[in-house]
């Protein structure tokens, strides 16, 4: 076996340790970032749908703020965001190297599309329940609560595991300028070392992580479908 | 048990503004089975809003069980929108929750223990007739049963009025019955004042026993069902009544000059209209015996409401001239309205 592997993927073998670690590196980055963006998204995303015209809690100028800063940090690429936010990094992480100093880009990163797949999500809910509710003396936060986001735990599964694997592929962008996991590992050993086998490997590694995803996702959204 | 004085509603201002309900005054007394019934766009909806203040109307005062509903607090709007259930047009259950867990959605923070809340819940099923769907989904669930789950959250908080909002507008004639049926139930058994908006004339017919018709935002007519439909004094309200019987086929059969509208000379085609509440003797015989008139019924539209007779009759009537001017004017005398359609003798 040892001698097979040795044989296809030599460079692979030479570095497992270093490739362990990068495995391990990617996923707390996607599970820490994730965390954070899903709470903030949450945040965001229900603010927007109850602020908009016509929302339960209709209010222009918190909707208007909202819709324009998440349209700007959108329309920055990734890339350029990272560089934009090395100073709030070190103050916030201390570093901007490392999986410490790629949480808060990374949270920059993906929060604003967190939060667009959350608005969409209980944009579906039917305007019909948010009146039943009403009738029946819900208050706002219940409303929120227990209509909106009861709901819809079916479609915020969706968007949360199409938010997270965007999210994989960010850190691995984030990787390629020091905040190591597999981006970092296919770059430094594998692209500039040319052992092409090292990125091979990791674009497997990676979907096999996007699957795993995709497929906690389809059961949560199985089971709250009826 | 409700009692509104000029409500009004807009939308919008300016240019765009839209005057939804204009200067309505209402009162529904306790018990009523209270039909509120215009065309889509008539402002019924918005009015029917503005009994629990889901819309909040531009002017006017909205008085329910004694509470002046506009000077409330939103902690003293939200406990009394817990004494005014409402059903809906598209039922709006929650999808991700079972019958026994919708049914139990208003309960929570009752103060009812878990075992307390599933005893009403079962309590509740049990009235509408659905016991057997306890666990099962909305969307395993036929139009009629939504609706009787919707009914029975909306019966949970034991309210004093049901609003409800077009509440057989998406169902098949039969199931509408069924459900108006259970409604008038819910009227008898626990004394609830209903107030029911509608489009069809024959829901009001069903259940009602005072109805208001509304057209562009207004009130034009208000009575018990039975004087409204004995003596319409609006177009858009006959328009209503008209939908209901088949007496107003003739008119379109005698202007397509169907077979059955071509009369021989002589004839000519009445419609009898019973509107008042005596009508029991037996008229038709009698004329024909009487006046020695040949009357051949076409169409005849006999209904019983709140324990009287309404209807009328389409008949050709045929024979001696003068006899049929004499048995006109007998039945006129009878209080009954007798329009002639159509005369051979005129066309000819």
């Amino acid at each position: 076996m040892q001698e097979f592997l040795l044989n296809i993927i030599p460079n692979v073998v030479k570095d497992a340790n270093i490739l362990g670690r990068s495995v391990i590196e990617t996923l707390q980055m996607t599970v820490r970032a994730g965390l954070i963006s899903f709470v903030l998204g949450m945040i965001f995303g229900t603010a927007l749908v109850v602020t908009r015209p016509g929302g339960i809690m209709q209010n222009k100028v918190i909707y208007q703020i909202l819709d324009k800063v998440i349209n700007v940090l959108r329309s920055v690429p990734f890339i350029i965001l990272l560089f934009c936010l090395l100073p709030l990094t070190r103050l916030i992480s201390g570093t901007a190297i490392g999986v410490k100093g790629a949480i808060v880009p990374l949270v920059f990163g993906t929060t604003p599309f967190f939060s667009r797949q959350i608005e969409a999500a209980l944009s579906g809910v039917d305007a019909g329940l948010i009146e039943a509710a009403q009738s029946m003396g819900n208050n706002n936060w219940e409303i929120i609560f227990s209509v909106y986001w009861k709901e819809s735990v079916a479609a915020i599964a969706r968007g949360t595991s199409i938010t997270l694997i965007n999210l994989v592929g960010l850190t691995a962008m984030a990787g390629a300028v020091g905040a190591g996991g597999l981006g970092n590992f296919a770059y430094i050993y594998g692209q500039q070392r040319n052992h092409m086998d090292d990125i091979y490997v990791t674009v497997v590694i990676l979907v096999l992580l996007v699957m795993l995803i995709q497929l906690i996702g389809n059961i949560v959204v199985k089971r709250n479908t009826h | 048990m409700i009692d509104l004085s000029h409500i009004s509603k807009d939308f919008g201002d300016g240019e765009a503004q839209v005057h939804a309900v204009r200067d309505v005054s209402l009162k529904i007394a306790d018990g009523d089975i209270f039909g509120v019934i215009g065309f889509s766009g008539a402002g019924k909806s918005t009015l029917v809003r503005c009994i629990n203040l889901l819309e909040r109307p531009t002017a006017g005062r909205v008085v329910v069980d004694g509470q002046e509903m506009t000077q409330l607090s939103s902690a003293q709007l939200r406990q009394a929108r817990k004494k005014i259930g409402m059903i809906f047009q598209h039922f709006n259950l929650m999808p991700s929750r079972t019958v026994a867990d919708n049914v139990a959605y208003p309960l929570r923070r009752s103060g009812l223990n878990k075992q307390a809340r599933l005893a009403r819940v079962r309590e509740l099923l049990e009235l509408v007739g659905i016991a057997d769907k306890e666990n099962a989904y909305p969307s395993q669930l036929s139009g009629g049963q939504k609706q009787r789950v919707a009914i029975a959250r909306a019966l949970a908080n034991e309210p004093k009025v049901l609003l409800c909002d077009e509440a057989t507008s998406a169902l098949d004639p039969q199931t509408t019955k069924a459900i108006l049926h259970l409604l008038r139930e819910v009227n008898e058994k626990l004394g609830i004042t209903i107030v029911l908006i509608t489009h069809e004339m024959a829901v009001v017919k069903e259940i009602c026993n005072r109805v208001a018709v509304m057209e562009r935002g207004q009130i034009v007519e208000e009575g018990d069902v039975f004087g409204i439909f004995a003596d319409p004094k609006q177009d858009v309200t006959r328009n209503f009544i008209n939908s209901t019987s088949n007496l107003h086929k003739i008119d379109e059969l005698i202007d397509l000059n169907a077979h059955i509208a071509q009369l021989k000379p002589g004839e000519l085609i009445v419609r009898l209209s019973y509107a008042t509440r005596n009508v029991s003797e037996a008229l038709i015989s009698h004329v024909s015996r009487e006046f020695n008139v040949d009357v051949n019924i076409i169409f005849a539209n006999i209904e019983i409401l709140q324990d009287s007779t309404l209807g009328g009759t389409v008949a050709i009537f045929s024979g001696e001239r003068e006899n049929i001017t004499k048995a006109i004017a007998f039945m006129i005398e009878k209080n009954v309205g007798v329009e002639v359609l159509k005369d051979a003798r005129v066309s000819a």
